[in-house]
């Protein structure tokens, strides 16, 4: 099982917390709003990127944890 | 038409005619098309006879019917026709597989301002786009067929009114009759993307959604929904007449059957054209009776497509494989010539622009992304930019890819770096020394100077 991070493009309005919080993983592009590496997390960055999903005043960045190894269902953990 | 018509008047479809046939198996959803109006359901019961179906409407006869209608459509090999390509029975089976009572959508909201052959089939054939979605509500179980068009497609509008009004309460002839409704969506660009029109049907704007849910598990009104581009129904409708082999005797292994594409630009007769998946992009312009100019390049695939240069035309073949190396697919079936006089780099430039207006302005980077390019490329055409203005061209491009809700900024890098690799030489040129001579010409490129009509402008106003 592993997590990734994620964000919802339509709700991130560019604030930035996340690639405060998260910087091993989320640096952001020349408008502000951040480019993610969507490969698995590191065991000891999950907790880091739960706490970036919290922070984010719209809920935009996603923790999501994979079911299967194939990618089947997501379910998506916010904040 | 109401705003498009001036820029829409070059492409009409001239009054389909039968192609003079390289395949004697040629035309088939055009087969029997009449000059001016729609035809009627007469006319088209005694060209194609009823869909056979299950019409005892015994329970199990009804699962079994269903479950075969999707294997012969996954035997015919269908890929959609509204631009993806995805295999059409690989979605019924998921809607199918889902919980829930399950809604089909067929889809005519065309919003590529060069195709044409979604509203030409609503308006001519409204009886085999029917057909269609009626069977594939069959296949999937759903109670519900709802016909999108695009609003600003008037003829194709009341065209499908009219017959679905003729098909009455005996629609398809079985017990298991869906009920068939028309909405008109905005004619926006990514109106007609999936998410979009599921949003747009549920009263809200018509703008794309995050995913997941993905429609076929939770669509309109929660309920699975199956969305299929009206040509694609089309062939589902003759499908389930003659077979998947039959289907397969036309096209190519991976791309079986026949598909309808939308050709314009320096041709004699440009309009909507049905051909084999595999034939030659020659023989299609033989088909509207050749060029009228020289040609300096080919569009394929719409305004989210990629260019092919005009000294690479001679052998394309209008397959998956043979474009694949191009960077190009056919898509919705667009096939746009642009002429030898026609500047490609002031062309990009106002495409640029106006798929940057064509944004939902929901997700930054699609915003940003595309007014960038927009004025970059605006900027090269001019002769102002700064230098390297090509590398910041390309920079943008990969900063704004796959970083949208949807696919519409995609598909935008997609047609600016395509443009880049086939014209290198003349956008280097008015990098450094400016307009040329076909930069003042008119506009080649169809762009729709469609207003947004108030209902959609209200929808399409910005979030903040």
């Amino acid at each position: 099982m592993s997590h990734r991070v994620r964000v919802n493009p339509i709700t991130c309005e560019a604030h930035g917390m996340c690639a405060e919080l998260l910087p091993e993983r989320i640096t952001l592009d020349e408008w502000g709003y951040p480019l993610l590496d969507e490969t698995p997390l590191h065991d000891s960055q999950v907790e880091h990127a739960i706490r970036a999903a919290r922070a984010c005043p719209t809920f935009a960045l996603l923790v999501q944890r994979d079911r299967s190894a194939r990618g089947g269902r997501v379910r998506a953990r916010q904040g | 038409m109401s705003g498009s018509q001036t820029a829409m008047t070059e492409v009409r479809p001239s009054p389909p005619q039968p192609q003079e046939p390289a395949v004697p198996a040629l035309p088939r959803l055009l087969a029997g098309i009449p000059p001016h109006g729609a035809m009627s359901l007469d006319e088209h019961l005694a060209l194609h006879g009823a869909v056979p179906g299950a019409r005892a409407g015994r329970r199990r006869q009804t699962r079994e019917h269903a479950a075969m209608l999707i294997d012969e459509i996954e035997r015919s090999g269908l890929l959609g026709r509204g631009g993806a390509s995805f295999p059409t029975a690989t979605k019924m089976r998921a809607v199918a597989g889902a919980r829930g009572r399950a809604i089909v959508i067929a889809n005519g909201a065309e919003g590529e301002p060069a195709s044409l052959k979604d509203r030409t089939l609503l308006e001519t054939l409204p009886h085999l786009v029917l057909d269609g979605g009626i069977v594939a509500a069959e296949a999937v179980g759903a109670d519900e067929l709802i016909v999108c068009a695009c609003e600003s497609a008037g003829a194709s509008v009341e065209s499908m009114e009219r017959a679905i009004a003729e098909r009455g309460r005996g629609i398809a002839g079985s017990e298991h009759t869906p009920n068939v409704h028309l909405r008109t969506v905005p004619s926006h660009y990514v109106a007609g993307q999936e998410s979009a029109l599921v949003n747009y049907l549920g009263g809200g704007p018509a703008k794309p959604t995050f995913t997941p849910p993905m429609p076929f598990e939770q669509g309109l009104r929660r309920r699975p929904t199956l969305i299929n581009n009206v040509e694609t129904l089309a062939h589902i409708a003759l499908i389930a007449r003659h077979g998947a082999s039959w289907f397969r005797q036309l096209g190519t292994a991976t791309q079986p059957g026949s598909t309808l594409v939308t050709l314009s630009g320096p041709v004699a007769h440009p309009g909507v054209y049905e051909i084999e998946h595999g034939a030659s992009l020659s023989s299609l312009i033989e088909a509207s009776g050749g060029t009228t100019a020289r040609v300096r390049g080919v569009l394929l695939g719409g305004y989210a497509g990629a260019w092919v240069g005009g000294e690479r035309l001679h052998g394309v073949a209008l397959s998956k494989e043979h474009l694949a190396p191009h960077g190009a697919t056919l898509g919705a079936g667009v096939v746009l010539l642009l002429s030898e006089q026609a500047c490609p780099v002031a062309e990009t430039a106002r495409v640029a622009r106006w798929m940057a207006g064509q944004s939902a302005r929901q997700c930054g980077p699609c915003i940003h992304g595309l007014d960038s390019l927009a004025d970059t490329i605006e900027e090269i055409a001019a002769g102002t930019a700064q230098p390297k203005a090509v590398q910041r061209v390309e920079r943008l491009a990969s900063l704004t890819a796959r970083r949208g809700a949807c696919a519409h900024p995609d598909g935008a890098v997609n047609l600016i770096l395509s443009a880049l690799e086939a014209f290198e030489g003349e956008f280097a040129d008015h990098a450094r020394h400016g307009p040329c001579d076909g930069c003042t010409r008119p506009p080649e490129l169809p762009l729709p100077a469609r207003p947004l009509s108030e209902e959609s402008a209200r929808k399409a106003a910005p979030r903040r």
